[in-house]
């Protein structure tokens, strides 16, 4: 049987920077990682921009093809993990071979959640996680007249502005009152929404589908208002959902993903897990969340690549703050931390609706819990730092509010040193 | 092995908040004068400077959370790059970075960060006022590792020694065409000459009398150089050895202007016979001939500043250096190397001693480097015509009590010696800016 001192499973930004941190530390420790995937390393973050002809499919990875064999990273393609027997400290790969490790890494992320939607079964519709979706999708669009995007999350946007700017007609339909809810405010979202509505989107919030149907050349969306949406291009972005399947049986502890430690760790010995499949840490509250963005990926990976080499430069995981970068139709909106307003806390808002421009900050004892802003500038790196570090802002709120991008520098340029 | 990097070093304590700097970095990066789109941000904080930029990390978060593959460390240069092409324009590069090193440019919403202009930072040649500096010392790690350590592994110097430290390097830099001379003190007696018939040089080595060292070596090249043969004649000597006993032949061969590099290693005193005071040795200062005790406490002279006197035979380059300014100690090692083929080069480095001025083994840089800023030592250089001139100026010097307590063999000083150091310490920077000043004039 084939054996690893160090087996991940994954190929995205958690599994890259884990097996980074463990080579940092363990030059010559035998790595195995262990991907479904065909191709080299990509990131699910880029394939709204490779549906859209802005990156090529070849020229996204995020590792050089030689960068496995210069690590001696033995990198295996096309192969998902099955099941895993941690009282063995084997896994069982999709062909049936089996790898012996002495540390496991489940990095292995998420997939669509299909929404569970009467007629779903009976039309063809489209997801955008892999590569291949995106390039299917790519091809779906150029011939699109008219396209239902279902959810208004990062991936549904994405996607409907690509189709938009394909010429289609689009609708978007979004069960929460508002989209990309998990960011950002009534009011930003209303800005972003407007810029839809100019550019031709018809946007559907507080909408469900309550049925889906074949028609003649296009599926038929019912909606809950009795209305009937007809496209020749569906899309189901509404969200995903870990990838955790092979833990049947293992004893591995899990909630909605894998759960896990400060450090990584799961509840079984030898197996850590990180990235959008695990559930770890909140910075803002007690119970374990699914922080599924690309910032925390790379971070857990990092952290449990340092505690599976036994770095002793490991610091414990923080917790998941939640951050958006997103640019649409030219502008850009930003949102770091959370919205909700704490008990006993504030908020701050600077709106300029008819330009566009919207600044909200929400802080609680002097200390910064989010800011959100669209087409404003501020340096979101510098607002997670004093967020995390719970730096006291209290006097400096006006300033803050009139002067992110200044005041955020000057706050953090007294950590710089 | 690893490589080192060249950096942009910020002083805040010399920064005006002029932003010339910002001036020439957005003419430079985007053909404009705004300077709101300048690659660097210098800001006042609590009345202090600061700057945002990119530090080109050694560990990038920014790299690490962009999907696109668009940024990346170069290897060669250590500049954390942006490819334009491959960029997206996602902004998530700008939540990993703790520093504003790599934020959007207004007037085009694509990120924009430091480059190092190809070596050559605009922001640095425009500052007046020397707070930007271009560090560039990676070179000597990334060069000096490549060359061939002149000396045997395993000599016997003390745990923390600086001279051990100097010598292989000055030796690696110097080369093998090269006769080495070391007269009695610290370099043979750890081993250099060697034991049992072999030498510690992979270079010809020999043993010279304290008092003959220069007129010997001088002796040696004038033959080679007859026979046909270009060699760098160099000795490394103690500070006993060329400040007393030898002296005079010392100043004979700089007289006559031998063609050798002479280098004194200055660790004030007899340190490999039991650390008697030399003429070297600080006001002061406990050795072992200078005790403290009810009456005596410590060396009741000044010392005497050789490398001064050494300017004074109009060598053809006199240097003072210190390991802890390692870019200054080559460029004067180049200097020195270049200038012994055709006339008497002279080094004075000085070399803190964890043995014999009582501190930590691990201490020996930090000692150094207060020696100079505390300008207990000062770095400078002369050349015949240019004059002499500061390579390293300390215009706020921090004051002599913060280089005196970082070691025990001046624990004892009272008040007034420790007064009587401080007065020393200005009147030798005002003689030497005398000197400075009028010789750059003429």
């Amino acid at each position: 049987m084939a054996h690893a001192q160090y087996l991940v499973v994954g190929s995205s930004h958690a599994a890259l920077e884990a097996v980074n941190a463990v080579r940092m530390h363990d030059a010559r420790g035998s790595v195995t990682l262990v991907t479904r995937d065909s191709r080299l390393p990509y990131s699910p973050t880029v394939l709204p921009y490779i549906v859209s002809g802005r990156s090529a499919a070849d020229n996204v990875h995020l590792r050089a093809a030689d960068y496995f064999a210069k690590q001696r990273v033995d990198y295996k393609s096309d192969s998902a993990l099955a099941r895993l027997q941690p009282q063995r400290n084997v896994a069982t790969l999709s062909d049936g071979s089996e790898i012996a490790y002495d540390k496991l890494l489940l990095a292995t992320g998420a997939s669509p959640a299909i929404p569970p939607i009467p007629g779903i079964d009976a039309v063809p519709f489209h997801v955008l996680r892999t590569l291949d979706d995106a390039l299917r999708l790519k091809n779906a669009i150029a011939g699109a007249r008219r396209a239902v995007v279902l959810g208004a999350g990062l991936v549904g946007m994405h996607a409907a502005e690509n189709l938009v700017k394909a010429g289609a007609e689009v609708s978007i339909v979004e069960m929460q009152p508002q989209v990309l809810g998990a960011y950002f405010d009534r009011v930003a979202a209303r800005i972003i929404e407007r810029a839809f509505v100019e550019n031709g989107a018809r946007i559907l919030t507080g909408r469900r589908v309550v049925g889906l149907a074949a028609g003649a050349a296009s599926v038929l969306v019912r909606l809950d208002n009795g209305e009937t949406l007809e496209g020749d291009l569906l899309l189901a972005a509404t969200g995903v959902r870990p990838n955790i399947g092979f833990l049947a049986g293992s004893g591995v502890a899990h909630d909605q993903g894998i759960l896990v430690d400060d450090y990584m760790r799961t509840n079984v010995a030898n197996v850590w897990a990180a990235g959008d499949c695990a559930q770890a840490r909140d910075f803002f509250g007690e119970s374990p969340v699914l922080n599924a963005i690309l910032p925390d990926a790379a971070e857990q990976g990092r952290i449990a690549g340092m505690a599976m080499a036994g770095d002793p430069g490991l610091k414990a995981y923080a917790g998941g703050v939640p951050l958006n970068t997103y640019h649409f139709f030219g502008r850009h909106a930003l949102a770091v931390g959370v919205g909700a307003v704490p008990v006993g806390g504030e908020e701050r808002i600077r709106a300029d609706e008819a330009r566009d421009r919207y600044l909200r900050v929400v802080v609680k004892d002097g200390r910064l819990q989010g800011v959100f802003g669209v087409n404003e500038f501020f340096d979101s790196g510098v607002m997670r730092q004093l967020i995390l570090r719970r730096v006291d802002m209290s006097g400096a709120l006006d300033r803050l509010v009139a002067d992110p991008l200044t005041t955020g520098r000057e706050f953090m340029s007294r950590l710089w040193k | 092995m690893g490589r080192g990097y060249s950096t942009i070093a910020f002083d805040a304590a010399k920064c005006d908040g002029c932003a010339k700097c910002m001036s020439a970095c957005a003419a430079a990066k985007t053909g404009a004068d705004d300077i709101s789109r300048a690659r660097l941000q210098v800001m006042s904080a609590d009345g202090a400077f600061e700057l945002a930029m990119c530090r080109q990390c050694g560990d990038p978060k920014c790299v690490t959370v962009c999907p696109t593959g668009a940024l990346g460390k170069d290897a060669q240069s250590g500049v954390v790059a942006w490819d334009g092409g491959k960029c997206v324009d996602c902004l998530l590069c700008t939540v990993g970075c703790a520093y504003a090193g790599i934020a959007p440019d207004k007037s085009d919403g694509r990120v924009a960060k430091c480059d190092m202009c190809e070596g050559a930072p605009s922001c640095v040649s425009a500052c007046p006022t020397g707070a930007l500096r271009h560090i560039t010392t990676a070179r000597i790690y990334n060069e000096v590792g490549d060359w061939e350590d002149l000396f045997a592994p395993g000599l016997s110097g003390c745990q923390g020694c600086n001279t051990e430290l100097l010598m292989r390097h000055t030796m690696r830099r110097v080369g093998p065409d090269s006769v080495l001379a070391t007269p009695p003190g610290c370099v043979p007696g750890m081993g250099a000459v060697g034991y049992n018939g072999l030498t510690g040089t992979k270079v010809p080595v020999f043993h010279p009398l304290l008092t003959n060292t220069a007129p010997m070596l001088a002796g040696v090249k004038r033959q080679l150089k007859r026979k046909g043969r270009e060699v760098t004649a160099i000795a490394i000597a103690g500070d006993g050895g060329a400040s007393d006993v030898g002296f005079q032949s010392l100043s004979g061969a700089a007289e006559r202007g031998e063609e050798i590099l002479f280098m004194v290693v200055d660790n004030e005193g007899y340190m490999n016979t039991g650390m008697q005071r030399s003429s070297c040795t600080p006001y002061g200062a406990w050795t072992s001939t200078t005790p403290v005790g009810r009456k005596t406490k410590g060396k009741t002279q000044d010392a005497k500043n050789l490398p001064l006197l050494m300017v004074n035979h109009r060598c053809a380059y006199v240097a003072t250096a210190s390991t802890a300014f390692m870019q200054d100690l080559y460029d004067k090692l180049d200097k020195a190397i270049v200038a012994s083929r055709s006339g008497f080069a002279y080094l004075h480095v000085y070399s803190p001693c964890t043995t014999g001025w009582r501190f930590p083994t691990d201490q020996n840089m930090e000692v150094a480097r207060k020696a100079v800023e505390t300008n207990f030592v000062m770095l400078w250089e002369f050349c015949p015509g240019e004059g002499l001139r500061f390579t390293h100026p300390v215009d706020a010097p921090l004051p002599v009590t913060d280089y005196l307590k970082a070691m025990g063999r001046f624990r004892h000083l009272s008040e007034d010696q420790i007064g009587h150091l401080q007065a020393k310490v200005e009147e030798n920077r005002a003689l030497i800016e005398q000197i400075a000043t009028k010789s750059n004039a003429a």
